[in-house]
C-alpha cells in the first residue's frame, strides 16, 4: 500500500513526521526552561526538591524525543544528517555535550558522596537548559538564514569556515530565535510547575512561579518579534521545482506563509495559544496554561518547519554554493527505505498512546512536599 | 573522491569512537542485564508479598538509575558521532543503517523513558501489578534498543539486502528484513545481551558477597544470589552458544578478523587454536618471521569450530592478502586493482552524466557494474592496510574467550553453594565473585575490540574503508573534543563509581 506511493509524498510525509517530532520536542523543552527556574523559583531546599523532582520525571522523555528527532532526520535525510553535523561540527558538538551533563544531574545532584557537589550538577542543569536551547534554536535559525557549505559531486560536505557552525551564532535572526526557545521553555517551565506541583501552604512559592510565566513571556516578546519580522521581511532561498535551480527571493517566507494558508493558520493560532496561556496563568490564576502553551508551541514549531521546507524552499539552504542547498526532495533516503519506514511509523499512535496514560497516572496527583523532603520523603532527585 | 586523506584525523576520529563506545559500554551491559534481575525481583515480590522482596528490589533499582543515568549520557554522543565526524559515511549509508537508529527511538527508547518514570516514582502513584508492568517494559524497552544498534552494527559488519546507486554515489536499502535478519544481526543481539546478563548478574553477585563477607544484609544477600546465579548460568551458557556461533559466522564472512583472531598468518588445513601465545608484534604479510613468540596449540580445532568440520582449510592472513589460487581465494592486491578500476570507471559516468553523453555513460556503468564489488578497495592504498591489528585482536580473543568459559563454572559453584545452603560458610567463594564481576568487564570490552578492532580498516566490511568515511574537517578538532569526551565521561565515571560505593554502602532498608 504505502510502497505505491509517489517518492514526493514520502518525501513529505517524512518531513512532517520528523517536524512533529521536533516540534514536540519543543513544547517538552518545559523540563530544559524548568533547569533554569531552580535558583530563580525556590528559596528554600524544599521548593528546590520539589521544582527538580517536578521536572525530573519527565527529562528523560524531553531527551528521548531529541534523539528521536536526530534519528528521524538520519533516517529520512542522511544527507542533512551529513552535511549538518558533520559540517556545523561545533555547534552539535556544543548541544550534545549540554545534554551529556543534563543526563546525570537529576540522578547525582543529591546521592550523598556525588564528587562534583550538588551546586555543580544544578549549574549543569542551568547549561543544558539555556546554552542547549540558545544553540537549537540557532540551528533551527539557520533553515532561513543558510549555512556555510558546498557539497561535491559524490554529496561529500565541505564546511566553508573554520569555525564549523558556530559563525551562526553571529547572525541577529539566529540568536533571536534561539533565546525566544530559550524564554519560552522557560514561560513552559514555569507552567508546567504550576500543574504539577500542589502549592497548599506555599502562596509564594507559587506567586513566584505564576510571575516567572509573566516575565519571561515578557522577556521572550522582543526575540519573537525579532524572528516574525525577520522571517517575513528577508530574502529567502527558492528552488525552481523544474530545475532545481536555487536562488534567492525577496518576502520568500511571506509568501510561503501567503500560499500556505493552514501554515499561517497554525502560526497565528499557536501564538495566539501561548499567549492565551500566559494570560490565564498570570490573571486567572489557572494551572492548566501548560497545555494551551505546549499546543500553541507545537503548533508554532511545525508552522516554522513547514516555512522552511515546503513551497519550494530548500530547508538547509547554503549561503556558501546556493546549488548545494538540500531540499526535503534532494536530501532524502530512498523510495524503499522511507516505504520501510512509514510502515514502523504505524506504532507512533501506541506509542503516544502510552505516554499519554502514563504521564495521566503518574501526574493525577499532585507533587507534594511531603513526598520529596521530610522523614516520610520517598526516593527521589 | 580520496585526494586529501589525513589519516591523522581518521585515526583521532577512530580513536574517539573507540572512547566513546568504551565507556557506553561500561554502563550499558549493566542496564541491559539488571533491569531484568530487577523484574525478577519484583516478580517475585509482587508474587509474595513480601516487603523484604519490596525492599531487595528497591535497592537494585537504586543501583540501576545510577547505572541507567551516566549509560544515557555516554550514549547520545555516540549516534550523533557518526553525524560529526563520519559525515561520508552518514551520507554513503545512511539510507540503510539510519534506519535502525531511528527505530530504536521509536520502538525501545519511548518504552523505556515511560516507564522508568514509573518504575522508579509510580511506587505509590500506580497499582502493584502496573508497577511491575513497568518495570518489565523498562527491561524489555532497554533490550530492544540494544537490538536495533546491533542490527546495526551487524549490518556494518556483514552488510546485506543493498545496492549502490551510482548516480546518487551512496548505498541504498533494497531489503529491510535481510538486514534485520541478517545471521549478524541475530548474533550480535544474542551475544551482547547474553554478556550483559552475565556481567549484570556477577554485579549482583559481587555486592551480595561483600555484604555476606562483612555479615550484612544476609538474607537480602542470598536471595540475590540464588537469582543472580541461575541468571548467570543461564545467560552463560548461552554466551558461550552464540560465541561459537560468532566465531563461525566470522569464518564465513570475516575470514581476516578470524585469522587476526588466531593469529594464524598461513591458511591450513587441520588448523590449530592457540589456546596461550606471545604473538610477534613485528610479523607482516609475506615475511619469514615467525608468528609467535611462544604458543600452546590444539591440533585441529580451528578447522572443525570455523567451518564444522573437521580438517577443513582455514585461510590465514597471507592468504586473504596476496590470494591463494589453489584454494580459489582473491587476494586484497587484485581486489584493490579492481576496486580503482570500479572507481575510474564510477568517476567517468558521473561525468558523462554531467556532459549529457549517454552513450558514453552507458558503457562507463556497465564497467563500473562488474567491478562495483570491490569499490571499497579501491580506496586503500596498499594491501598491507586490508590487515587488522593482530596482537591487539588475538589478545582480546583469548582474553574474552578465556573469561567466558571460566565464568560458567563461578556462576556453577554460586548456584551449587546456594542448592546445599552452605554459601555462608564457604567465604573463599567471595572474592572470586568480585574478582570475576571486573573480568566480566573486561571481557566485554575485549569482545567489542575483536569486533570492532578486528574489522579494520573497513567502516562497512568491505566497502567502505574509514578513510572515506570520515568528516572533512581540521583534525585539531576531532583531538579537540576526543579530550574534552575523556575528561568529561571520567569525571562522570569517577561520580558514578563514588555514588554507587556509597549506595552500597548504606545498602538496602531493613524490614524489622
Amino acid at each position: 500500500m504505502i510502497g505505491s506511493l509517489d517518492q514526493t509524498i514520502l518525501q513529505e510525509l517524512w518531513w512532517i513526521l520528523a517536524s512533529i517530532v521536533g516540534s514536540l520536542f519543543l513544547f517538552l523543552t518545559f523540563v530544559q526552561g524548568g533547569q533554569t527556574l531552580i535558583w530563580q523559583l525556590a528559596r528554600n531546599e524544599t521548593e528546590k526538591s520539589l521544582v527538580i523532582n517536578s521536572i525530573g520525571r519527565k527529562w528523560e522523555l524531553t531527551f528521548t524525543t531529541l534523539v528521536l528527532f536526530g534519528g528521524a532526520l538520519f533516517a529520512a535525510f542522511p544527507k542533512f544528517y551529513a552535511t549538518s553535523f558533520g559540517g556545523a561540527y561545533w555547534v552539535w558538538i556544543a548541544i550534545l555535550f549540554t545534554f551529556i551533563v543534563q543526563a546525570v544531574s537529576f540522578e547525582y545532584r543529591k546521592k550523598p558522596d556525588n564528587f562534583l557537589g550538588s551546586t555543580i550538577y544544578e549549574v549543569f542543569l542551568f547549561i543544558n537548559g539555556s546554552v542547549g536551547i540558545l544553540l537549537i534554536g540557532t540551528a533551527v535559525g539557520t533553515f532561513f538564514t543558510g549555512s556555510n557549505f558546498v557539497l561535491d559531486e559524490y554529496n561529500l560536505v565541505k564546511w566553508t569556515t573554520p569555525l564549523r557552525g558556530l559563525e551562526a551564532a553571529g547572525n541577529i535572526f539566529n540568536i533571536s530565535l534561539g533565546l525566544f526557545l530559550v524564554f519560552n521553555a522557560r514561560v513552559l517551565g514555569a507552567m508546567y510547575l504550576l500543574n504539577n506541583i500542589d502549592f497548599s501552604d506555599m502562596d509564594d512559592f507559587r506567586k513566584r512561579t505564576i510571575n516567572a510565566v509573566f516575565s519571561n513571556f515578557i522577556a521572550a516578546l522582543p526575540f519573537l518579534l525579532i524572528v516574525l519580522v525577520g522571517l517575513v521581511t528577508m530574502k529567502g532561498f527558492n528552488v525552481d521545482p523544474v530545475t532545481g535551480h536555487v536562488n534567492m527571493v525577496p518576502f520568500k517566507y511571506l509568501k510561503n506563509l501567503i500560499s500556505m494558508p493552514p501554515v499561517l493558520l497554525m502560526l497565528l493560532v499557536g501564538l495566539g495559544l501561548v499567549i492565551f496561556s500566559v494570560y490565564t496563568a498570570k490573571f486567572k490564576e489557572k494551572d492548566s496554561g501548560i497545555w494551551f502553551g505546549g499546543l500553541g508551541t507545537v503548533l508554532v514549531g511545525l508552522s516554522i518547519f513547514s516555512i522552511a521546507a515546503f513551497n519550494n524552499t530548500p530547508f538547509y539552504p547554503s549561503k556558501a554554493d546556493l546549488q548545494s542547498s538540500l531540499t526535503i526532495y534532494n536530501a532524502s533516503s530512498s523510495h524503499y527505505t522511507l516505504t520501510a519506514m512509514t510502515y514502523v511509523a504505524f506504532i507512533i499512535p501506541l506509542v503516544l498512546a502510552y505516554i499519554a496514560y502514563v504521564w495521566f497516572v503518574m501526574d493525577r496527583k499532585k507533587l507534594e512536599a511531603s513526598e520529596v523532603a521530610g522523614p516520610e520523603a520517598e526516593e527521589g532527585y | 573522491m580520496l585526494e586529501q586523506v589525513d589519516l591523522s584525523l581518521v585515526n583521532w576520529a577512530r580513536a574517539q569512537f573507540a572512547l566513546t563506545a568504551m565507556y557506553h559500554w561500561l554502563f550499558v551491559p549493566l542496564t541491559l542485564g539488571l533491569t531484568f534481575l530487577c523484574a525478577f525481583f519484583e516478580t517475585i515480590y509482587v508474587k509474595t508479598g513480601s516487603e523484604e522482596w519490596k525492599e531487595l528490589t528497591k535497592f537494585w533499582m537504586r543501583l540501576f538509575g545510577i547505572n541507567f543515568a551516566i549509560g544515557v549520557a555516554t550514549g547520545i554522543i555516540l549516534e550523533f558521532e557518526f553525524g560529526t565526524n563520519w559525515a561520508n559515511y552518514s551520507w554513503m549509508v545512511g539510507d540503510i543503517f539510519g534506519a535502525p537508529l531511528a527505530i530504536e527511538g521509536i520502538v525501545a527508547f519511548f518504552l523505556e523513558a515511560t516507564f522508568f518514570a514509573v518504575m522508579f516514582f509510580g511506587w505509590n502513584r500506580v497499582s502493584k501489578g502496573f508497577h511491575l508492568f513497568s518495570t518489565w517494559m523498562v527491561a524489555i524497552g532497554s533490550n530492544l534498543s540494544a537490538l536495533w544498534i546491533l542490527v546495526a552494527n551487524g549490518w556494518m559488519q556483514f552488510p546485506t539486502g543493498m545496492a549502490f546507486n551510482p548516480d546518487t554515489a551512496r548505498f541504498e536499502m533494497q531489503s529491510f528484513f535481510d538486514l534485520v535478519f541478517s545471521p549478524y544481526a541475530i548474533s550480535k543481539f544474542t551475544h551482547a545481551t547474553t554478556s550483559g546478563f552475565a556481567l549484570s548478574s556477577f554485579f549482583v553477585i559481587a555486592v551480595s558477597s561483600y555484604y555476606l563477607a562483612r555479615r550484612r544484609h544476609v538474607l537480602m544477600a542470598k536471595r540475590s544470589i540464588a537469582v543472580a546465579s541461575v541468571f548467570g548460568l543461564v545467560a552463560s551458557l548461552m554466551l558461550a552458544f552464540t560465541g561459537d556461533e560468532a566465531a563461525f559466522i566470522d569464518a564465513k564472512h570475516q575470514p581476516m578478523k578470524l585469522a587476526a583472531m588466531e593469529g594464524l598468518w598461513d591458511g591450513q588445513t587441520n588448523a590449530p587454536i592457540v589456546a596461550l601465545g606471545i604473538v610477534n608484534g613485528m610479523k607482516k604479510p609475506g615475511d619469514f618471521h615467525e608468528p609467535f613468540v611462544f604458543e600452546v596449540k590444539i591440533p585441529g580445532l580451528l578447522s572443525l569450530l570455523a567451518n564444522r568440520q573437521a580438517g577443513s582449510f582455514v585461510p590465514g592472513i597471507n592468504d586473504l592478502v596476496f590470494g591463494n589460487e589453489k584454494r580459489a581465494i582473491m587476494g586484497a592486491v587484485t581486489k584493490i586493482e579492481k576496486g580503482k578500476l570500479a572507481i575510474k570507471y564510477l568517476a567517468e559516468y558521473k561525468k558523462a552524466r554531467k556532459e549529457g553523453d549517454l552513450k558514453k555513460a552507458s558503457t562507463a556503468l556497465a564497467k563500473f557494474n562488474e567491478y562495483k564489488q570491490y569499490l571499497g578497495y579501491g580506496h586503500l592504498k596498499s594491501p598491507d592496510e586490508v590487515v587488522p591489528p593482530v596482537p591487539i585482536t588475538f589478545y582480546s580473543f583469548h582474553m574474552m574467550a578465556a573469561v567466558g568459559s571460566a565464568m560458567i563454572l563461578v556462576f556453577i559453584l554460586y548456584l551449587f553453594f546456594t542448592a546445599k545452603g552452605s554459601l555462608d560458610r564457604n567465604t573463599w567463594l567471595y572474592p572470586i565473585g568480585i574478582i570475576f564481576f571486573l573480568l566480566a568487564y573486561a571481557a566485554g570490552e575485549a569482545g567489542w575490540v575483536v569486533a570492532e578492532v578486528g574489522r579494520q580498516p573497513w567502516a562497512i566490511q568491505g566497502l567502505l574503508p574509514v578513510s572515506v568515511a570520515r568528516t572533512d574537517i581540521a583534525p585539531v578538532n576531532v583531538k579537540l573534543t576526543f579530550f574534552m569526551f575523556l575528561i568529561t565521561f571520567t569525571v562522570l565515571l569517577i561520580a558514578e563509581v563514588k555514588i554507587m560505593f556509597k549506595q552500597i554502602q548504606i545498602g538496602p532498608k531493613e524490614v524489622n
